[in-house]
């Protein structure tokens, strides 16, 4: 194979450079914004001192941590200690490696367009799945070498949620892949025409809300923060962190959640298209126009995950898993099966399979809320008779 | 030296090494890390193979899911460090010790014939594998062959699999109701 410079080495590091950083400026933003949008949800200001509207508050953030003191306690594991930020960030960072965040460009002096993005690999989508999954590892190790009650009880909590919402995650893509015939986020990308009609959520529903609220659960988010949930265990896993490594377990929790907004736009949101915009201008500016298509589509599902966390609740423990199992998991595997079926029935119809797909998932919610009342009632009449198990209890000692 | 050799010198070493130190910590967490490292080299190796599809599903389902599940039950067990003898005693080490030699054997058997059937290690087998890797073998070509030439052995693999989740909820059923 010859190797030619521009074309192997220079775009490449380009473009990896370009990403790199464009997700630690994203990181930042999403602080500055979480905060200010956070004020302005609960009718206060939130930071506006430091720079035009408080812009420059996560550079004196991160100047803070640097400056403060790196407590490592006594009774920690130190090398799993030290090791467990980095386990968290870096799946964080190369996770964006597949995700096509523009058409292609061409600029003047190279002949081939460039296409926008870090490597398309046939298996994009399966190698997201896959990185995303050894996240996990940075929490659940974190946790334990902390050697804390409270760490560990998030960690133990992290690991079995993050088991739990991946098989949702996994499922919930398959209709997806079944219609675009292709793991490669830009095949699936490209294969979502301009408009609004064509793009794969309006097709895919119902998966399209398990794979998004499935994602909010692997980000850590609340909802689903009971890793960390602060009224139960202090700080969750991060507990015995200080400094820059709390600072690293931050930047790898908001990483996770630019890199899964722009997967659900590149899936779901038709990636770059929008009514044809993304085709207008010349060669050059047709890319750049793509590129800032699928910037604000992901700053606008960034801004929902905000909205999101200052809207709802926590979920309790029992409920999350009961959400996850019940609910999700069974309209995941619902929507495997009636694209599949409506697929071969219908030629690929792509509004019959819409339409089955909501309807299918309406039957399917509904039969699994009746079953958990049915349950709930049943068991609601043991307890009414309040002696029974004690008494019970009794004999079988007896 | 092309980069596929190298890169396979680099996966290959890695994998050995992550497999020598999970025996040879004593602390069960560092085993299985060390496990997912082993898992995680394997992949690499993979894809050095073409074989784009299989390294990703190595690092999901072994790396990303069962040895989650591992360290899940290390931690909620709280497992210390294991002591160096006792653990294994009279018949239990015989057992050990006979399957021991014949898994042993079994490996220098296959690796032996591999070695005198086969160009492994020589240039020509680095670039049949870098062409194989030029030209990876595409996700639907695996489709086709499960449910064409596979289909009974794949179809058999399910309901193994199926048989041995029912299971499981059968025997998780028996102990909530034996509780209440």
């Amino acid at each position: 194979m010859e190797i030619n410079l521009v074309e192997h080495i220079i775009i490449p590091v380009v473009k990896i450079l370009f990403i790199a950083h464009l997700l630690i400026i994203g990181v930042m933003a999403m602080i500055w914004s979480e905060r200010r949008v956070s004020g302005w949800i609960q009718d206060r200001l939130g930071p506006n001192r430091v720079g035009p509207q408080g812009l420059l508050q996560p550079i004196a953030d991160g100047i803070k941590f640097l400056f403060k003191e790196d407590l490592i306690p006594n009774h920690v594991d130190k090398p799993l200690y030290v090791l467990a930020p980095a386990m968290l960030l870096i799946p964080a960072m190369i996770a964006i490696a597949v995700v096509p965040f523009g058409s292609s460009i061409t600029i003047a002096g190279i002949e081939e367009p460039i296409p926008l993005q870090i490597a398309d690999i046939n298996i994009g989508i399966l190698y997201i799945l896959a990185i995303t999954s050894l996240g996990v590892y940075g929490v659940v190790i974190g946790a334990w070498a902390s050697n804390n009650k409270y760490s560990l009880l998030g960690g133990l909590r992290s690991s079995a949620q993050m088991i739990s919402y991946e098989l949702t995650l996994g499922l919930a893509i398959i209709g997806v892949l079944m219609l675009s015939e292709s793991l490669s986020l830009r095949t699936i990308a490209e294969q979502q025409g301009s408009n609004l009609w064509e793009w794969n959520f309006l097709i895919h529903f119902p998966a399209f809300l398990a794979f998004t609220t499935a994602m909010f659960a692997e980000t850590n988010r609340l909802p689903f923060d009971l890793a960390e949930a602060e009224q139960e265990l202090v700080a969750g896993y991060h507990t015995e962190y200080s400094s820059m490594k709390f600072a690293i377990f931050f930047m790898a929790e908001y990483m996770n959640m630019i890199v899964g907004s722009a997967v659900v736009v590149t899936l779901f949101l038709g990636g770059w298209h929008f009514f044809g915009l993304e085709n207008v201008g010349g060669p050059f500016w047709s890319g750049v126009i793509s590129f800032a298509i699928f910037f604000i589509k992901t700053g606008i599902f960034l801004f929902i995950f905000i909205w999101v966390r200052w809207t709802l609740p926590r979920f309790r423990y029992d409920q999350l898993m009961n959400f996850g199992w019940k609910f999700l998991l069974p309209v995941a595997l619902t929507s495997i099966v009636v694209t599949g079926t409506l697929y071969v029935a219908t030629n690929g119809n792509r509004l019959w399979i819409g339409i089955g797909n909501v309807v299918a998932a309406f039957i399917v919610v509904a039969i699994v809320a009746g079953m958990l009342a049915l349950d709930n009632n049943s068991k609601s009449t043991v307890q009414s008779t309040p002696t029974a198990a004690p008494l019970r209890g009794l004999d079988a000692v007896e | 030296m092309n980069p596929e050799m190298i890169l396979f010198f680099i996966f290959g070493a890695v994998a050995l090494i992550g497999a020598i130190a999970v025996i040879s910590f004593r602390h069960p967490i560092y085993s299985a890390l060390s496990l997912i490292v082993t898992f995680f080299a394997q992949a690499g190796l993979f894809v050095l193979l073409g074989a784009h599809f299989v390294a990703a599903v190595q690092v999901i389902v072994y790396a990303g899911a069962i040895m989650v599940l591992f360290l899940f039950v290390i931690m909620l067990l709280n497992l210390g460090t294991l002591s160096a003898q006792g653990s294994l005693t009279g018949k239990l080490k015989g057992v050990a010790v006979v399957l021991g030699t014949l898994f042993a054997a079994q490996g220098i058997f296959i690796a032996v014939n591999v070695f005198k059937n086969t160009e492994v290690g020589t240039v020509e087998a680095m670039e049949k594998a870098a062409a194989l890797n030029d030209n990876p073998i595409e996700t639907y070509d695996i489709g086709e062959l499960l449910f064409t030439d596979y289909l009974l052995p794949f179809e058999v693999t399910s309901l193994i699999l199926l048989a041995a989740l029912i299971g499981v909820i059968v025997l998780v059923k028996r102990e909530n109701q034996t509780e209440s």
